[in-house]
């Protein structure tokens, strides 16, 4: 695989770039795997480049049943951040955007990592409380965070009306500067690239339709499109159809599943510095280096497959996008699609073991997984290896839900992640 | 934007009007005090999360105010039936059968 460097690129240019090899072959199931993970978004195939490159794990197949990075990986908003509240978040977080600053060396590839800072808006006394709440609870975690007066805001993002007759006026808010956004798809394929490179099977359009275990109860393999194919262990990340594929394996998940909406907007240029999240309204907003302004809604209030979204949500989120930032009310709108998230009831992650030995499940992202790719993709790998929870990913197990430990960040958090 | 069949007031109306209330027949246990942690996960946590006709309740919020289910399919988002709270679940091969013609 040739090396994206400096040399290399003005060779290329030279001969017309014909020479680049493939980033990753198209490759076909062999009969057995060690490990089979399930789902090629940016989790499943960042847990497969782990395994490979530090835990030295590379019989391993990714399989999806569509494309790699066509799932949620590539329909969020892009927004990486850290500042939650309770301790077992603040650390899986952080440790994913400590893992983020220089991923793109890491892969040497570039995912566009950008430190813009994250701005979350506070438009009530509750807000205030909260945010700052947050901040304090940040700093003691080590997690960057503090708090901005309104003008602070305005100089920070200067199309905030921070008005004080505007429709939802400014409080405050709550910056984290080592916050950002990176580039979505190459965060996948990048991922894929080095795993590829280090001889994962990358297997696109074979869709697992369950798993199978073996009479003592421990996995067998999967089922799949193409056949049934043998793995010593089994890692399911398929979002959306997480509680689908493990339903296969008898393990019922305490999800649900709904479409999260995005839009973008014309191209436009550079006049919006930051990301902006104002979870009171539910407006979510930054300008891609395309120059689309990239806008978040909210979920569905119910179950839902369609991958479309409710049209009353999307009507929403453009009326608080045009009382925060007036400046854009005569933008027009390109695209806009949903995602399916799923959703569990403390709305923190399940990462880990499950009561079926040798099958691990990455699930419960819900509408905050893109953040935490590298570092759900990290513990994950090491939990696979090793059989046994990473410190950061212990508190996630499936169990809490019997227990009684959750880690609530749903009333902490408001609804966006 | 959906329209939603209410079974007490009588009128298809727009989901605004609607609050979702999550997946239908889940009966209360009868006797708390004897539930298993186990038991206690499943009632409170553990949902069917069905890709395809699920049974659901939903709110008349903004109306009659009152609860009833419902039977929709969360591919294409479309209901299939809506009835009153209490009465028994409508047989899905029914439906089917009666939403093919």
């Amino acid at each position: 695989m040739t090396r994206f460097n400096a040399l290399n690129l003005v060779k290329n240019a030279l001969t017309g770039h014909k020479n680049w090899t493939e980033q990753w072959p198209e490759s076909q199931p062999k009969a057995e795997y060690d490990v089979v993970i399930v789902g090629a978004g940016g989790h499943g195939l960042g847990a497969a480049y782990y395994l490979a490159k530090e835990h030295g794990i590379t019989n391993v197949a990714v399989i999806d049943k569509g494309w790699l990075g066509g799932g949620n990986t590539g329909r969020n908003t892009t927004i990486i951040r850290s500042n939650y509240l309770y301790d077992e978040s603040a650390r899986m977080f952080d440790h994913s955007v400590d893992l983020w600053q220089n991923l793109s060396q890491e892969l040497n590839y570039n995912v566009m990592y950008s430190n813009r800072g994250v701005l979350m808006l506070a438009h009530t006394v509750h807000d205030v409380q909260s945010f700052k709440r947050h901040v304090h609870a940040n700093r003691l975690n080590g997690v960057d965070n503090r708090w901005l007066t309104p003008e602070e805001c305005k100089e920070f993002c200067p199309p905030v009306n921070i008005a004080p007759d505007a429709r939802y006026p400014v409080m405050g808010g709550a910056l984290q500067e080592r916050a950002g956004t990176a580039r979505h798809d190459a965060v996948a394929w990048g991922y894929a690239r080095g795993a590829a490179e280090r001889g994962v099977d990358i297997i696109q359009n074979c869709a697992v339709t369950a798993i199978r275990r073996h009479p003592d109860g421990s996995v067998a393999g999967v089922e799949t499109d193409k056949g049934f194919i043998k793995a010593k262990k089994v890692a399911v990340s398929a979002s959306g159809h997480n509680s689908m594929v493990m339903e296969t394996a008898g393990v019922r998940l305490p999800l649900e599943s709904m479409p999260l909406q995005a839009l973008v907007s014309e191209p436009i240029k550079p006049i919006f510095p930051c990301v902006v999240m104002s979870n009171a309204v539910h407006a979510y907003c930054s300008q891609s280096d395309k120059g689309e302004l990239v806008i978040g809604s909210g979920t569905d209030q119910y179950v839902s497959y369609s991958q479309r979204g409710g049209l009353p949500l999307i009507e929403h989120t453009i009326a608080a996008i045009s009382e925060v930032f007036p400046i854009f009310n005569r933008m027009r709108m390109l695209r806009k699609w949903g995602g399916i998230t799923d959703n569990t009831p403390d709305r923190s992650p399940i990462v880990g073991k499950t009561p079926v030995q040798n099958l691990y499940v990455n699930c419960g992202w819900g509408t905050g997984g893109f953040k935490a790719t590298p570092g759900a993709a990290h513990t994950l790998a090491w939990t696979v290896a090793k059989d046994e929870p990473h410190p950061i990913n212990a508190p996630f197990t499936l169990d809490r839900f019997r227990t009684g430990r959750l880690i609530d960040e749903a009333a902490a958090a408001a609804v966006a992640h | 934007m959906i329209q939603i069949h209410c079974p007490y007031c009588g009128e298809t109306l727009p989901e605004l009007e609607f609050a979702y209330a999550g997946e239908a027949h889940i009966d209360r246990p009868e006797s708390p005090s004897a539930q298993t942690d186990e038991e206690w996960a499943e009632f409170l946590f553990m949902r069917q999360n069905v890709k395809g006709p699920h049974f659901e309740r939903w709110r008349h919020l903004h109306g009659c105010g009152r609860f009833f289910n419902a039977v929709r399919n969360t591919i294409t988002d479309r209901f299939y039936i809506t009835y009153k709270a209490g009465e028994p679940r409508p047989d899905l091969a029914t439906l089917l059968e009666e939403d093919n013609k």
